[in-house]
């Protein structure tokens, strides 16, 4: 393998990137004298501001890469920089201070609040108590909790999602340039999963951390890197390339195996909704007279209505039958699942969400969770449509030559 | 006999005083000891067996007997009795100890690491508080137990209320044997109850809101 120069670590984007480069330079870790390391002089240049995740069988070493870059397990060999400094230069407390770790379940301390949880690296870094309190509002906000109702909660009165949330949360809280993940969505199940996976995309797009995420799900690897490694035993690189370039090209057998067949469906996950034709949908602001909205309604010829909240963020979507009332009301049931996705979610999981809606679509938000538009299942099928359409006519042109 | 009580008051009062300031300090430096020896032993796995065989061995071993050996060690006085109650106050704690700190998951010491906590601080802040409704709970038992050693230690001419306990029984058949076996026993039992209401309270304000019961 070769090692790319380290490029400065500021201005590797057209946006802001507050993330750091990190190299691995012929890294090995043996955990016993006899037999093979269980990293084999791995080298890698992850970029600054991008997210990476190692993928690959149980056992081939990805934990134990990952955590040589805090330290928590020293190389036996090699070097690892992060922003080009040897991490084996710094206290390993006060490097582990400046990393965000974040772990599977996210491994909340059960007798702290979540506010107890994230202000911890803060406090540790001795930051003041007015900047910690602001800090963790800014942080449940942007994780989607609100801080007034969920900054006391101790973790046992959290869901699973919420919880993982928080675990997000807390590895942000000092503002780290990189982030280590293992396996952060593992314990969750498939819907909360997918839309933690969305959320940390949005975050991910205003934040621009360098994030290094730990997983044996290569769709979530192909849904959230910017590229992803791909790794056999001894943590030997099989390919590490972007998800595109993996689906399109893969390096050998071994990673067309792992990968699996059905490139067309796993394609499904390489599309994201925002590409999706979305419709308007008539949208009421909770509070406002329904006389316009039902009129609105009904030049759209649409028999329901998705409801926002001041900030213009979904939180329910109705017949035009249920408002009788005066104004739009707020939602009976406020924790009632929407199933709304973000913009970046992938096809796949737009068509997952669309089985447990009640209607044939699906609420796409933006930045902030901000009301998009809807996509339909026609607009969906369309697009897979036209994509297998126009990669069969690829291939076609290509048979011809 | 209350006339006997009354008689006696300021006597029992400084009596009782004395026993439970024994039994509290006795207990808080048992406790001391016990958490350390247990976070030792749970750092250093190849130590367990030797803190399990002292816990439930120690136990087995009659007070009497002890303070009986350790007299000409340590002389007659206040000094056996203190080294006795100490010794069985600290077994049910370190064994309560010990099962706490084992109880704090892996995860989360990890995390503690991972988060740039060293290990005093991973010690107080999360082993600590995770640990603490099961060391508490072996503190109360040991309280208890130690109201009745402390009594024994009487033995050794230590302060408290035992040496009623041994004036009645010395003078069985006496006018006044079975009042001053009786009324330090009774005054025993009430200020034990009233020490364990005490550490009630005390775990209500020190556990965690996110791991109690
Ligand atoms: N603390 C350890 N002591 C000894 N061997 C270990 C230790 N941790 C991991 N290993 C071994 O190193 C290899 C890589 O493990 P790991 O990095 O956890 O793999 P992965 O995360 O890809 O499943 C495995 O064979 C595992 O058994
Ligand atoms: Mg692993």
């Amino acid at each position: 393998m070769t090692t790319t120069e380290p490029t400065p670590t500021t201005d590797a984007g057209p946006e802001s990137v507050s993330g750091a480069e990190i190299v691995f330079d012929q890294v090995t870790k043996s955990y016993s004298a006899q037999g093979k390391p269980a990293v084999d002089s791995l080298s890698l240049t992850i970029p600054a501001g991008q997210i990476v995740m190692f993928v690959g069988p149980s056992g081939c070493g990805k934990t134990t890469s990952l955590k040589m870059i805090n330290r928590l397990i020293d190389p036996t060999s090699g070097t690892i920089t992060i922003g080009g400094k040897d991490v084996r230069s710094q206290d390993p407390d006060d490097l582990r201070r400046q990393v965000g770790y974040v772990i599977q379940g996210g491994s909340l301390f059960p007798h702290m609040t979540v506010a107890q949880n994230i202000a911890l690296v803060p406090g540790l870094l001795r930051w003041d108590k007015k900047r910690i309190t602001d800090r963790v509002e800014e942080l449940l906000d942007l994780v989607g909790l609100d801080p007034v109702r969920y900054r006391d909660r101790f973790p046992r009165e959290l869901s699973g999602g919420q919880q993982q949330r928080v675990g997000v949360a807390r590895g942000l809280a000092a503002d780290p340039p990189v982030i280590l993940m293992d396996e952060p969505f593992g314990a969750v199940d498939p819907i909360t999963r997918q839309r933690l996976q969305d959320e940390l995309m949005s975050i991910q797009s205003e934040l621009k951390k360098t994030i290094v995420c730990v997983t044996h799900d290569i769709d979530e690897a192909i849904k959230l890197g910017d590229r992803i490694l791909i790794l056999q035993e001894h943590a030997q690189i099989a390919q590490y390339d972007t998800p595109e370039a993996i689906l399109s090209a893969p390096a050998n057998e071994f990673v067309e195996d792992f990968v699996g067949s059905g490139s067309a469906l796993k394609s499904l996950s390489l599309t994201r909704v925002e590409e999706v034709e979305l419709t308007e949908w008539t949208t009421a602001t909770v509070g406002e007279p329904v006389g316009p909205v039902l009129e609105r309604a009904r030049a759209a010829r649409q028999k329901s209505v998705v409801v926002l909240d001041q900030r213009r963020r979904p939180v329910d979507w109705v017949n035009i039958r249920a408002l009788t009332g005066e104004t739009v009301p707020a939602p009976v049931d406020e924790a009632r699942d929407l199933h709304q996705i973000d913009h970046r979610a992938t096809l796949n999981d737009a068509l997952d969400t669309m089985l447990v809606s009640a209607y044939a679509g699906v609420i796409v938000t933006g930045r902030r969770d901000q009301y998009v538009g809807v996509a339909t299942f026609e607009a969906v099928t369309a697009l897979i449509t036209a994509r297998n359409e126009a990669a069969r006519q690829a291939q076609e042109d290509a048979d011809e030559q | 006999m209350l006339e006997f009580v009354l008689d006696r008051a300021p006597d029992l009062a400084y009596r009782s005083f004395q026993h439970v300031s024994l039994v509290v300090q006795c207990v808080l430096l048992a406790t001391v000891i016990a958490v350390a020896v247990a976070l030792l032993v749970t750092t250093v796995p190849r130590l367990k067996p030797v803190a399990n065989f002292v816990s439930s061995v120690g136990l087995t071993v009659p007070s009497l007997a002890l303070l009986g050996l350790m007299l000409p060690v340590v002389g007659i006085g206040t000094l056996p009795s203190v080294a006795v109650v100490t010794f069985y106050a600290a077994l049910p704690i370190l064994r309560n100890a010990v099962v706490g700190l084992e109880g704090v998951s892996g995860n989360l010491l990890e995390s503690a690491r991972g988060m740039g906590m060293n290990p005093l601080l991973t010690f107080l802040r999360v082993q600590l508080p995770l640990a603490w409704p099961v060391i508490l709970a072996g503190l109360r038992v040991s309280t208890q137990m130690s109201m009745g050693v402390a009594a024994i230690a009487a033995y050794a001419l230590g302060p408290g209320l035992g040496g009623w306990i041994f004036t009645g029984l010395a003078q069985i058949g006496g006018q006044n044997a079975v009042n001053y076996a009786l009324t330090a026993t009774i005054a025993i039992v009430v200020l034990a109850l009233l020490l364990d209401l005490l550490l009630r309270v005390l775990g209500r304000f020190t556990i965690s809101r996110g791991i109690s019961a």
